[in-house]
């Protein structure tokens, strides 16, 4: 196994008295794609939303065990959680561009951290744009709303604006549920790509998907996290049950 | 909880209807072709030869559903294992197909000429490779992995009739020059049942693949 960049250890998860994540236990390698997969309400995107204290706001949510980030638990009360999110990122199951234009969009994340000089801006904009293979396609109209992109180049905007902060993870929930397959398809590839540079964790309904983008796949059921394996594995020949009635649709 | 892949899972047990009709269709043929040899009815061979066709058609089906439903169900896990078993079994079923179709040629030659020895042992290997076939195709949908192994590993008496008939009618063959033709004839017909032990014993083979996800070497 590669270096671990992050590492979950007897992770509990509460909404109130709901346990949501039971006892997760689950290593996450450095430039890997990690998948989630599960039936809708099983845990995998509250679990991926607890990789960057993105439930913290919820009331009466509550968190017992460890998340280890670079080998630092990021629960541990001296943690800033805006530095963690910025080292963290996420990309979501909707696009959600600023109705900005498509540089500001990409120069948010660095002006509010501080970011002023116009040079490094640019340079920053332009190599998130790159990053997020969408610069070709954007780069005469820099200046224009974002709104009018495209739903699979706002998805792209939005990775591209995840990536102006330099983070270190990308957690993706859903990023291409809302795409068409060729728009899709270039989110595949550029996740391929990005992984070169970042650690990746997609949670995604497509077990399709999942079997195509990623190194190493997780199955949850009811907070429970059933299995995890590589890819190939998971998907050739599970070790439990429960995973491969679900992957094979005999669940029950 | 209901199944959410019904109509695929469907489909899936038909593909495996159709692989055992196959089956039993070539486990037919073989016995029909030692028939015809031990009674040297050259019709009957005739059959053999032409039900060869029925079992090709058979075999190039079957591998066409295998391939629509890999692209159409995109199927994973046990099913993909399963899929890809029944698309290589099928090619197994077709080569025993063969070597029956292979043996009643060789019965015509022989046509009416009476046999130059006694070859009970023939119709007594075809019991033990039909009876291999059989049981490896229900070890496959039992998905039974002892049952495998048990069936494969009496490819061993096969091989030791085939040795034992060959070295008997070589001795046939030295003493009277006249056997030699019809003498080759028989050694070929005991080693066309031998190969198609060794295609039960691929079945087995995939079986325990199928079942395991590992491929190992049986016998």
């Amino acid at each position: 196994m590669n270096e671990l960049k992050m590492e979950v250890k007897n992770l509990d998860f509460y909404y109130d008295d709901f346990q949501a994540l039971k006892d997760v236990n689950i290593p996450l390698e450095s430039n890997k794609v990690t998948a989630l997969i599960g039936p809708s309400g099983c845990g995998k995107s509250t679990f991926l939303r607890t990789l960057n204290r993105m439930n913290d706001l919820i009331e009466g949510s509550r968190v017992d065990g460890n998340v280890l980030f670079d080998g630092k638990n990021i629960y541990d009360q001296d943690v800033d959680v805006v530095e963690l999110r910025k080292r963290i990122g996420m990309v979501f199951q909707q696009p959600n561009p600023f109705p900005k234009s498509v540089f500001d969009n990409v120069a948010y994340g660095p002006r509010i951290h501080g970011l002023k000089d116009n040079e490094t801006l640019e340079e920053i904009v332009i190599g998130s744009l790159k990053g997020a293979a969408l610069y070709d396609e954007v780069k005469d109209r820099l200046d224009d709303s974002a709104l009018g992109l495209s739903g699979g180049q706002q998805q792209r905007l939005c990775i591209a604006r995840a990536l102006a902060v330099k983070p270190e993870v990308l957690l993706m929930d859903e990023p291409a549920s809302a795409l068409d397959p060729v728009a899709t398809a270039k989110i595949e590839d550029l996740i391929d790509e990005l992984k070169n540079n970042y650690t990746i964790v997609i949670v995604t309904h497509s077990m399709q998907q999942a079997a195509r983008v990623s190194d190493n796949t997780g199955f949850f059921l009811m907070g429970d996290l059933v299995e995890y394996d590589r890819t190939d594995k998971i998907f050739e020949n599970p070790d439990d049950q429960r995973t491969e009635d679900y992957i094979t649709g005999r669940f029950g | 909880m209901e199944e959410s892949r019904k109509s695929f899972h469907d489909e899936l047990k038909n593909l495996e209807k159709e692989m055992l009709k196959m089956g039993s269709i070539v486990g037919e043929s073989i016995s029909k072709s030692i028939e015809a040899l031990m009674k040297k009815d050259v019709k009957l061979a005739d059959q053999v030869i032409r039900d060869d066709d029925i079992i090709d058609d058979y075999e190039l089906d079957i591998e066409e559903n295998c391939t629509r439903l890999i692209a159409l169900q995109q199927p994973v896990a046990i099913d993909l294992r399963k899929i890809i078993v029944i698309s290589k079994l099928v090619t197994d079923l077709e080569r025993i197909g063969d070597n029956a179709s292979n043996i009643a040629h060789r019965v015509k030659d022989i046509g009416d000429q009476p046999l130059i020895k006694e070859m009970q042992d023939l119709p007594g290997m075809k019991d033990i490779v039909v009876q291999q076939l059989r049981e490896s195709l229900e070890a496959f949908v039992n998905m039974d992995i002892e049952k495998a192994k048990e069936v494969a590993a009496r490819d061993k008496k096969v091989n030791q009739l085939d040795k034992q008939i060959n070295s008997e009618l070589l001795n046939v063959m030295e003493n009277d020059c006249a056997t030699i033709e019809q003498g080759t004839s028989l050694m070929f017909i005991s080693r066309f049942l031998e190969r198609i032990g060794d295609h039960s014993t691929n079945i087995c083979e995939r079986t325990v693949y199928m079942k395991t996800g590992e491929w190992t070497e049986l016998e």
